[in-house]
């Protein structure tokens, strides 16, 4: 029975230790410091204000919008994006008019103007910044996947 | 009446009797120093943006808005105050827009825009009155800070640097006319109030031909 205990105590111990060891190298995204203490933030990224259109990852993919986009007002009042991007500005602004299936209600029927469901335009667009991924994306474009695909059927 | 203003002609025309000629040209020109300061100095007090935002109309809605742009808070803490961009800077244009300002007196008096709402309510008529008065002077006050001729369009944005080289170096466009809701939030733009037209004049214009395509 003694022995017994003591064996319970030791794997007790063990997994204490090992727990407390696990604790140390958890891959995790917080920063060093206590959670009670303020560290220092890292800097701002820039926002990517190239005006170079972004090439979709995939077809459905909204577009990126590459330029910033800091202090433009959407609400129900007014929407700054509109003001270049709607179908009647861009003869001025010579910017891509907002898609014809922001027009279209969820019955697929076209309205005269852009539907309050797709109205909020970075609730799918977003700008860029500068910022370094955090991890590493081996995400593979689709014709390359189609490549791969045909490539191997060759190969048959 | 007449009788009395009789009595002071006479008065202001009869030379003095006890007063020397040096102390009364003397005494009106001091006199003349400290009421024109006195007056230049209170006109200036209303020229602050303490002033501005000692009401609460003022404070919590359209100063309150300005304090998250770039007007009020930027990388360099140049910024701008409310007469900066209101008020003409000139001495002529700046006394016109100070008798137009009674009006705003009027207002607060009786309480026009008293609460969130009447301003809210207001809100497209009041800068309705700003974007005109921009237009008409070429958004001078504008310009008081950003000249077209030290704008270096090759340090902006190409999208930026095109517009400006597009609408505002040929004179086409004036700063207020893409840079409106830059300082505060904009009132409700439908109905293309962002070319300055009035939803009013638009509406009677359709009801109009409307009217005609019915027959």
């Amino acid at each position: 029975m003694k022995r017994f205990a003591i064996g319970l105590a030791c794997a007790a111990l063990l997994v204490a230790a090992a727990a407390a060891a696990a604790q140390e190298h958890i891959a995790t995204m917080r920063p060093a410091t206590p959670l009670a203490e303020n560290g220092t933030p890292a800097p701002m990224p820039k926002p990517v204000n190239s005006d170079i259109r972004q090439v979709r990852n995939y077809p459905e993919q909204p577009p990126l919008i590459p330029h910033t986009i800091e202090g433009y007002q959407i609400d129900k009042n007014s929407n700054k994006c509109l003001s270049c991007h709607s179908r009647t500005a861009i003869e001025v602004s010579q910017a891509p008019m907002v898609s014809i299936t922001h027009f279209m209600n969820r019955d697929n029927q076209f309205l005269a103007s852009v539907t309050p469901r797709r109205y909020f335009c970075n609730q799918c667009h977003v700008p860029q910044t500068d910022a370094r991924p955090l991890v590493e994306n081996d995400f593979v474009d689709v014709d390359e996947v189609l490549e791969y695909v045909k490539s191997k059927e060759g190969a048959k | 009446m007449l009788a009395f203003l009789k009595r002071l002609w006479t008065t202001i025309r009869r030379p003095s009797v006890h007063y020397s000629l040096g102390f009364l040209t003397l005494g009106g020109f001091i006199m003349g120093i400290i009421f024109w300061g006195g007056f230049n100095t209170a006109l200036e007090l209303t020229n602050t943006e303490k002033f501005c935002t000692g009401c609460h109309e003022m404070r919590d809605n359209v100063f309150a808005e300005l304090k998250t742009t770039i007007h009020y808070s930027n990388r360099s803490g140049v910024r701008a105050t409310c007469p900066d961009c209101h008020v003409p800077h000139e001495w002529t244009d700046k006394i016109a827009r100070k008798m137009q300002a009674s009006k705003e007196v009027w207002g607060k008096i009786f309480g026009t825009i008293n609460t969130r709402e009447k301003f809210l309510e207001h809100r497209l008529e009041l800068a309705q009155h700003e974007w005109a008065r921009l237009k008409a002077n070429n958004s001078l006050e504008c310009r008081n800070c950003h000249s077209a001729d030290s704008m270096d369009i090759t340090r902006q944005s190409g999208r930026a640097s095109e517009a400006h080289q597009r609408f505002l170096f040929t004179g086409e466009k004036t700063c207020i006319d893409c840079h409106k809701g830059i300082a505060h939030r904009l009132p409700d733009m439908s109905q293309s109030a962002w070319h300055g037209e009035k939803p009013e004049k638009m509406l009677k214009e359709a009801t109009a031909f409307l009217a005609t395509r019915q027959d």
